[in-house]
C-alpha cells in the first residue's frame, strides 16, 4: 500500500502517535512518580514532570529495606535473584533443547518420533498447569528457596526444541557430509557448524525466554519462602499489598522502574540478532 | 594416487535394489565418468565410494585397503556436491583450512597448502569473503579448493557443474579437465550430461536402472555401444534405431528394401545407424520423407520419417542443405557403420 494522500497520511500519523501515546504514557508516569518524594506523590493532582528525588529514591529502593514497615530484601538483591533466574531459565532452555534437537535430527535410535513427540506434548503442560506436583517434587529435591529450585523445572522446553529442529531441518544434508569428508565428529560438526549457523535463531530465542523468565510471577512466589530469595516481580506485587495501608508510589515506581531495564538491556543488545534470526532464510 | 576396484557392487533402500552387482576397476590417475538418467544410480554409486552410503553387498578398494567399512574421513577422498556445499558462516580461506585443521595439520602447513590451492584457483582474492557473497562459479572453485587442499587420493564429484549457466559450464569443465590432468589424481565424476561425460571422462561408465550397461573409452562407446540404451544414450542427435530383417546377404529394411552386405547374424533384429552416417545418395536405399530441417550452421538435420513407414529418421548432413519440407531424400551407409542389436535383450549382436 504506498498511498500518498495528505489525509490518509495525517490519519495514519495520527493513530501511530495514539499508540506510542498510549504505550509511553504509563512507562512516564512511573518515572515521574520514581523523582518525587513521598509526601508530593499522595498529593492530588498526580505530578506530569519529573521532580528531583530521583538519586534519593533510587538509594532508598535499591539498598533500604523496602517499604518503611515492612521487612523485605534490598531491591538490588531482588534484580540479582530475578537475573539468576532469567539467565538459568533462558542459558538452561536453549542448551536443552539445542541437545535435543540435535539428537531428533541428527541420530537415528529407536522411538525417535516418539521422544519428539513426548516433547511436544508437554507444550500443553506449562508450570500452572502441573504446579502441586512439580512443587512436591522441588520439595523433596530440597530445592525450596534456591535458584535450582527457581529456575529447574522451568527449562523444558518444547517450544524451543520444536523450533531449533526446524531451524537444523533447513540445514542442507550436504553440510553434513561435507563435515563427515572433512573427520568432524557429531560434537564438532554440532560445535563448528550448527551452533553458528544457529547464531541469530538463539539470539532471538534468548530475548524471549529472558523475558518469559523474568517475568515469572507464580512459581517463584510459590517456592520462595526466604525473604532474600524474593525476585523483583514478586515483590512488586507485595508492594503493591503494602501499599493500602501506607503508599509509598515513589519506592513502588522505582522498583518496577528498575524491573525495565534489564529486559531493555538485553532485548536491545540483542536487537540486530533478534531481527536477522526472525527474518533471515538464506542458510 | 590410487586404483579403486568395485567388485559386485550391490545397494538397497530396504527391499529395493537400486544398484545390481556393479563392476569396474579403475586405473591410477583415470577419470572416469559416471553417466546415466537421473534416477538410475549414480550417486548411490558416487556416495558409497566416498563411504557416505553404506555397501549393501560387495567390495570396495582404494589402493590396497578394503574401505567398505572406514569412515568418509579415512578414505583419503575428497568430495565436490553440486550445491558446494562450503560452510556459510565460515570465510573461503576457513572452508578450505577446516578438514586440515581437524586432521591437527601444523598451522604453516595448512596456510601454505591453501595458498597453493588458492593459486592454482586463482581465488586469492576471495580468500576472505564468505561464500554468500561469491558467485556460483566463485563458489564452485572454492569447492574443488577445498578438496584440493586436503591432498586425496581420490576426487569425487556429483554433478558440480549442473547449477552454473551454460557458458560457464563448458569453461569450468575445461578447468577441471586441466586440473585433473596437472594433479594426476584419480576421479570418479557423476553426469547425467552425455556431452560432459564424453568430453571430461577417459572412460565412461553408463549406467541404465542400476545396471552397468557399458564400460569403456567415450570413442569405444561410441563406435561400439553395448546396448539400444548406450546406442541411444551416447551421441546427438540420438541414433536411428529400426526393426530389420537379417539374412546372410543382407539386411531387409521394413520397407523390403536390402542394405546389402554379408552379415553373421539372421532373424529380426534393431539396426542403428547415426544420423551423421547416413550419406546422401541418389540411389541410396534409404529413403526419408523430410518433415523437418533444422539449420545448425555447421551441419543440417533432416527429420522425416522412413517412407512408407511411420518410423522417425533424423539425417545430419554437414554444410547447409535447401531440402523442401515433404520432400523425399535418399541416403546410403556404408556397412561398418551400422549396428546391430538383439530386440529381446536389447544387446549388441556382432560381438
Ligand atoms: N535414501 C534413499 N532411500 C530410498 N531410496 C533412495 C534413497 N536415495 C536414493 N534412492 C533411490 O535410488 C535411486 C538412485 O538414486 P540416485 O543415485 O540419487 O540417482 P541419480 O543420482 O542417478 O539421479 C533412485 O531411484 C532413488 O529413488
Ligand atoms: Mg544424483
Amino acid at each position: 500500500m504506498i498511498e500518498n494522500r495528505p489525509f490518509t497520511s495525517f490519519l495514519s500519523h495520527l493513530i501511530l502517535i495514539l499508540g506510542v501515546i498510549a504505550i509511553a504514557l504509563p512507562i512516564w508516569i512511573t518515572f515521574v512518580a520514581a523523582t518525587h518524594n513521598e509526601l508530593r506523590m499522595n498529593q492530588t493532582p498526580l505530578p506530569l514532570w519529573p521532580g528531583t528525588y530521583l538519586w534519593e529514591n533510587l538509594q532508598k529502593t535499591l539498598f533500604g529495606k523496602g517499604l518503611s514497615g515492612s521487612e523485605t530484601a534490598p531491591v538490588w538483591m531482588m534484580l540479582l535473584n530475578s537475573l539468576a533466574m532469567a539467565m538459568m531459565i533462558s542459558v538452561g532452555k536453549i542448551a536443552i533443547s539445542l541437545l535435543s534437537a540435535f539428537a531428533i535430527v541428527y541420530f537415528k535410535f529407536p522411538f525417535r518420533m516418539t521422544c519428539f513427540w513426548m516433547i511436544f506434548i508437554t507444550l500443553m503442560l506449562p508450570v500452572e498447569v502441573r504446579i502441586l506436583p512439580t512443587f512436591e517434587v522441588v520439595a523433596n529435591l530440597g530445592l525450596l528457596n534456591s535458584y535450582w529450585g527457581l529456575s529447574i523445572p522451568l527449562i523444558a522446553s518444547a517450544t524451543a526444541t520444536f523450533m531449533f529442529r526446524q531451524v537444523f531441518l533447513t540445514v542442507p544434508d550436504e553440510l553434513l557430509e561435507s563435515a563427515r569428508i572433512d573427520g568432524a565428529g557429531p560434537m564438532r560438526f554440532f560445535w563448528d557448524i550448527l551452533l553458528p549457523l544457529s547464531r541469530t535463531n538463539i539470539a532471538a530465542l534468548f530475548v524471549i525466554l529472558f523475558i518469559f523468565g523474568w517475568n515469572q510471577y507464580l512459581w517463584p512466589l510459590l517456592i520462595t519462602t526466604d525473604t532474600s530469595m524474593t525476585t523483583i516481580v514478586m515483590s512488586i506485587k507485595q508492594m503493591l499489598e503494602a501499599a493500602e495501608q501506607s503508599p509509598q508510589w515513589n519506592i513502588i515506581m522505582t522498583t518496577a522502574l528498575l524491573a525495565m531495564v534489564p529486559p531493555i538491556f538485553v532485548v536491545i543488545s540483542m536487537q540486530k540478532l533478534f531481527v536477522q534470526g526472525l527474518t533471515e532464510t538464506d542458510k | 594416487m590410487a586404483e579403486i576396484q568395485l567388485t559386485d557392487l550391490t545397494k538397497s533402500y530396504g527391499p529395493t535394489e537400486v544398484l545390481h552387482h556393479v563392476e569396474g576397476d579403475i586405473k591410477d590417475g583415470e577419470f572416469i565418468v559416471i553417466v546415466g538418467p537421473s534416477g538410475c544410480g549414480k550417486s548411490t554409486l558416487l556416495r558409497m565410494v566416498a563411504g557416505l552410503e553404506s555397501v549393501t553387498s560387495g567390495e570396495i578398494r582404494i589402493g590396497d585397503r578394503r574401505v567398505n567399512e572406514l569412515e568418509p574421513s579415512a578414505r583419503d577422498i575428497a568430495m565436490v556436491f553440486q550445491n558446494y556445499a562450503l560452510y556459510p558462516h565460515m570465510s573461503v580461506r576457513e572452508n578450505m583450512a577446516y578438514g586440515l585443521k581437524i586432521r591437527k595439520l601444523p598451522k604453516g602447513e595448512i596456510n601454505r597448502r591453501v595458498e597453493e590451492a588458492a593459486d592454482i584457483l586463482e581465488i586469492h582474492q576471495y580468500l576472505d569473503r564468505k561464500p554468500r557473497q561469491l558467485s556460483g562459479g566463485q563458489r564452485q572453485r572454492v569447492a574443488m579448493g577445498r578438496a584440493i587442499v586436503r591432498d586425496p587420493q581420490v576426487f569425487l564429484f556429483d554433478e558440480p557443474l549442473s547449477n552454473l549457466d551454460a557458458k560457464l559450464r563448458v569453461q569450468m569443465r575445461l578447468e577441471i579437465r586441466k586440473l585433473q590432468q596437472r594433479l594426476g589424481v584419480t576421479s570418479i565424476y557423476v553426469t547425467h550430461d552425455q556431452v560432459e561425460a564424453m568430453t571430461l571422462g577417459d572412460r565412461l561408465m553408463v549406467l541404465n536402472g542400476g545396471y552397468v550397461e557399458q564400460f569403456g573409452t567415450p570413442i569405444e562407446l561410441y563406435d561400439r555401444p553395448a546396448s539400444v540404451f548406450v546406442a541411444g544414450f551416447i551421441g546427438s542427435p540420438a541414433m536411428n534405431l529400426l526393426p530389420a530383417e537379417a539374412h546372410s546377404d543382407g539386411i531387409v529394411l521394413p520397407t523390403g528394401v536390402k542394405l546389402a552386405g554379408a552379415q553373421t547374424q539372421s532373424g529380426s533384429v534393431l539396426l542403428g545407424v547415426r544420423p551423421e552416417h547416413l550419406v546422401p545418395d541418389q540411389d541410396g536405399p534409404i529413403a526419408i520423407d523430410v518433415d523437418m530441417v533444422e539449420q545448425l550452421g555447421a551441419n543440417s538435420l533432416l527429420h522425416g520419417t522412413l517412407s512408407g513407414t511411420d518410423h522417425a529418421m533424423v539425417a545430419s548432413i554437414p554444410g547447409h542443405v535447401a531440402t523442401a519440407n515433404g520432400t523425399q531424400q535418399r541416403f546410403s551407409a556404408a556397412p561398418e557403420v551400422l549396428h546391430l542389436f538383439s530386440p529381446e535383450t536389447q544387446k549388441r549382436l556382432d560381438a
